[in-house]
């Protein structure tokens, strides 16, 4: 278990990280999930020992680390860029963190090539063990830097953005490898990144991250259905939002009543988020959001598509069944809003 | 290559208006084809420009020696005191790149690693031996070393002696070769990754690791660069050495103020005969440089 109690870092009048609270839970693939300069990497170097906070504690298995340097506290750490010892062959590089092991524990020359050959094996580079990292793809140079920091048989695997330099096809095939390694492995992992898919797809729970605040921590499904605030509803998937008027548990927009809520909530002027797929095609009747077409595109199975809603600026997108015919510019349609989100209006954008 | 297996029907067409050039096209269809145009000019004026500076007068080193006669050669060239004076250069020249290569590699490291205040400042001293007459270097120092000097008068009552020797050479050229090691190195030391080092720690290194098996290996070819550069020049270094020297000869007589020693003596065979002999001692030293260099290059796979 790794813990993490109140975490603050400043740069200079910066502040990277406001008292952040986090419990990492033995075997589990987390994803910090942010925008940039939302604090992830900071945040996962703190964990790492490569950066150190001005407040707060960092706990493995309950053990204080907090000012252990990095080679102290035994964690595999993957960078964006591989950082790949160039001079050194893809067996030496995996071999590296045994060979600079202090004189008691060092193993033998051949026993570390056995060791090394046997990780590329499992990141599935066997044969490319002679080949110097400038020779080797993006792809495979990532699975080499992975090799490199399992090599030394770590506590807890770090990754930095580690998809973020590699092309989509390369990303989502290493993607699939590496959750597959992480369910083989069971080893307690924290990844970040910018991209939500990758997060929703790879991780058990996502932290979302925001202005040095944690905005929520939960399960893929938590994060994408029931998002706790605004900001996570518009960075996680794709939102649509009003402002709205709550008005006896009914959403209001320019006076009309658009969403019926189920469950109280406060009255006044709060902000509704909808997904794309939340929505319906109504005939022209009370409580439908009417829009005109702008654009209609194939997006996978259905028709996305764009349209102007009296009274907004930003465009409305939608998902329509690709079995419809596809909606011409210009055309009305009466939206039925199924289901949605209500955010309070201060964090309303 | 696959343009010169073009069938034999379109070379056909092209040698009926062309065939005075057909050897040229063929000649042509050999390389491959760079999408910057000018190789032709540019080559030329390599060829040309190398020829007038340095291919031209060096060769002629060679044609006034071998026009000696082996006899003549080698009395001048392979007289004793020719034979001190190639030891003494080289190896004052040697142990002032070596120096240099330690102490100009800590001032490159500390120049790009840290901050303080000064260091701009500190950074544009470290040109100036290229740009002082190596005259007023030599006297400089001269003055600083010399037994009654600034530094010298604390220096003899440890027994050493710092100027009219060896040593004293050495120290010229340390002062003369510094910046080459300093400037060789410093761009590679700012380009290097951070990630890379903060992986090796990552994986258990200690400090002295990350420098001994990550960050060296990484300047080494520019500190080899910049070590070949230093003693190139300290063996060619005239100027500021004679002030400092002594030119004692058999002690410290540098060859190349044997050859002015010849010169002056009108014997522009014995001049060019050491300079041959030096020529081919740097020639061979600055070649065995570069394979090395070639060969760590070569190993990083690049």
């Amino acid at each position: 278990m790794i813990t993490l109690e109140s975490i603050t870092k400043r740069f200079a009048t910066f502040e990277a990280l406001k008292s952040i609270d986090l419990k990492v839970r033995d075997g589990e693939f987390l994803a910090l999930l942010g925008p940039s300069g939302s604090g992830k990497t900071t945040l996962l170097r703190i964990i790492a020992g490569l950066a150190f906070p001005d407040a707060g504690r960092v706990r493995f298995e309950g053990e204080d680390v907090t000012h252990l340097a990095v080679a102290q506290r035994q964690v595999g750490f993957v960078f964006q860029h591989y950082a790949l010892f160039k001079h050194m062959t893809v067996a030496e590089n995996v071999g590296f963190g045994l060979s600079v092991r202090p004189r008691g524990q060092l193993p033998g020359k051949t026993e570390i090539r056995k060791r090394a050959l046997e990780l590329l094996d499992l990141v599935q580079l066997a044969d490319l063990g002679n080949r110097y990292p400038g020779q080797l793809s993006g792809g495979q140079r990532q699975r080499v830097a992975l090799a490199r920091a399992l090599a030394v048989e770590p506590k807890l695997l770090l990754l930095d953005e580690p998809f973020g330099a590699l092309d989509a096809k390369v990303r989502k095939d290493l993607r699939r490898w590496l959750r597959t390694l992480h369910e083989q492995m069971g080893l307690t992992s924290i990844f970040v990144t910018h991209d939500q898919d990758e997060a929703l797809e790879l991780a058990d729970r996502v932290a979302v991250m925001d202005h040095g605040v944690i905005e929520q921590v939960g399960t893929p499904d938590q994060i994408y259905m029931h998002p706790h605030s605004g900001f996570v509803s518009d960075f996680v998937g794709d939102t649509n939002s009003l402002p709205v008027d709550m008005v006896g548990g009914t959403a209001t927009f320019h006076g009309q009543s658009i969403f019926t809520h189920i469950g109280a909530l406060a009255e006044g002027a709060a902000r509704l988020d909808f997904r794309p797929h939340d929505v319906t095609i109504a005939d022209d009747s009370d409580g439908c959001l009417p829009i005109v077409v702008s654009a209609a595109y194939r997006k996978g199975g259905v028709w996305r598509v764009e349209g102007q809603l009296a009274g907004k600026a930003a465009p409305i997108e939608v998902d329509i069944d690709s079995g419809a015919p596809r909606p011409q510019p210009g055309q009305r349609l009466a939206l039925k809003i199924e289901r949605a989100q209500i955010f309070s209006r201060q964090a309303a954008a | 290559m696959a343009s010169l297996a073009a069938p034999a029907a379109i070379e056909g067409q092209y040698l009926d208006f062309r065939s005075p050039l057909r050897w040229r096209r063929g000649r042509k269809a050999k390389r491959p084809r760079s999408i910057i145009p000018g190789f032709g000019l540019t080559m030329g004026f390599t060829l040309a420009w190398l020829s007038l500076i340095v291919l031209i007068p060096l060769s002629l080193i060679f044609l006034r020696s071998a026009g000696m006669g082996w006899e003549a050669f080698a009395q001048v060239a392979f007289s004793p005191r020719a034979i001190a004076a190639y030891r003494i250069s080289f190896g004052t020249a040697l142990a002032a790149a070596l120096v240099n290569g330690v102490f100009g590699l800590i001032i490159a490291w500390v120049f790009t690693r840290y901050t303080f205040p000064g260091r701009r400042m500190f950074d544009a001293l470290i040109d100036l031996p290229f740009a002082l007459p190596t005259a007023v270097a030599g006297i400089a120092l001269t003055a600083i070393y010399a037994n009654n000097g600034w530094l010298g008068q604390y220096l003899e009552p440890l027994g050493i002696t710092a100027a009219y020797n060896p040593i004293g050479i050495t120290i010229a050229l340390i002062f003369i070769g510094l910046p080459f090691i300093v400037r060789s190195v410093e761009p590679v030391l700012i380009d290097l990754n951070v990630e890379v080092e903060e992986a090796a720690l990552s994986l258990g290194a200690q400090p002295w690791q990350v420098f001994a098996h990550v960050i060296f290996p990484a300047i080494m070819p520019a500190l080899l660069t910049g070590f070949a550069l230093a003693l190139a020049r300290g063996v060619g270094e005239y100027g500021s050495v004679i002030f400092i020297a002594g030119n004692m000869p058999f002690e410290s007589e540098i060859a190349p103020l044997l050859i002015v020693t010849q010169l002056e003596q009108y014997n522009y065979d014995g001049a060019t005969a050491i300079a041959l002999v030096m020529l081919a001692i740097s020639f061979a030293m600055l070649l065995f440089i570069n394979v090395v260099q070639a060969w760590s290059r070569h190993r990083t796979g690049a």
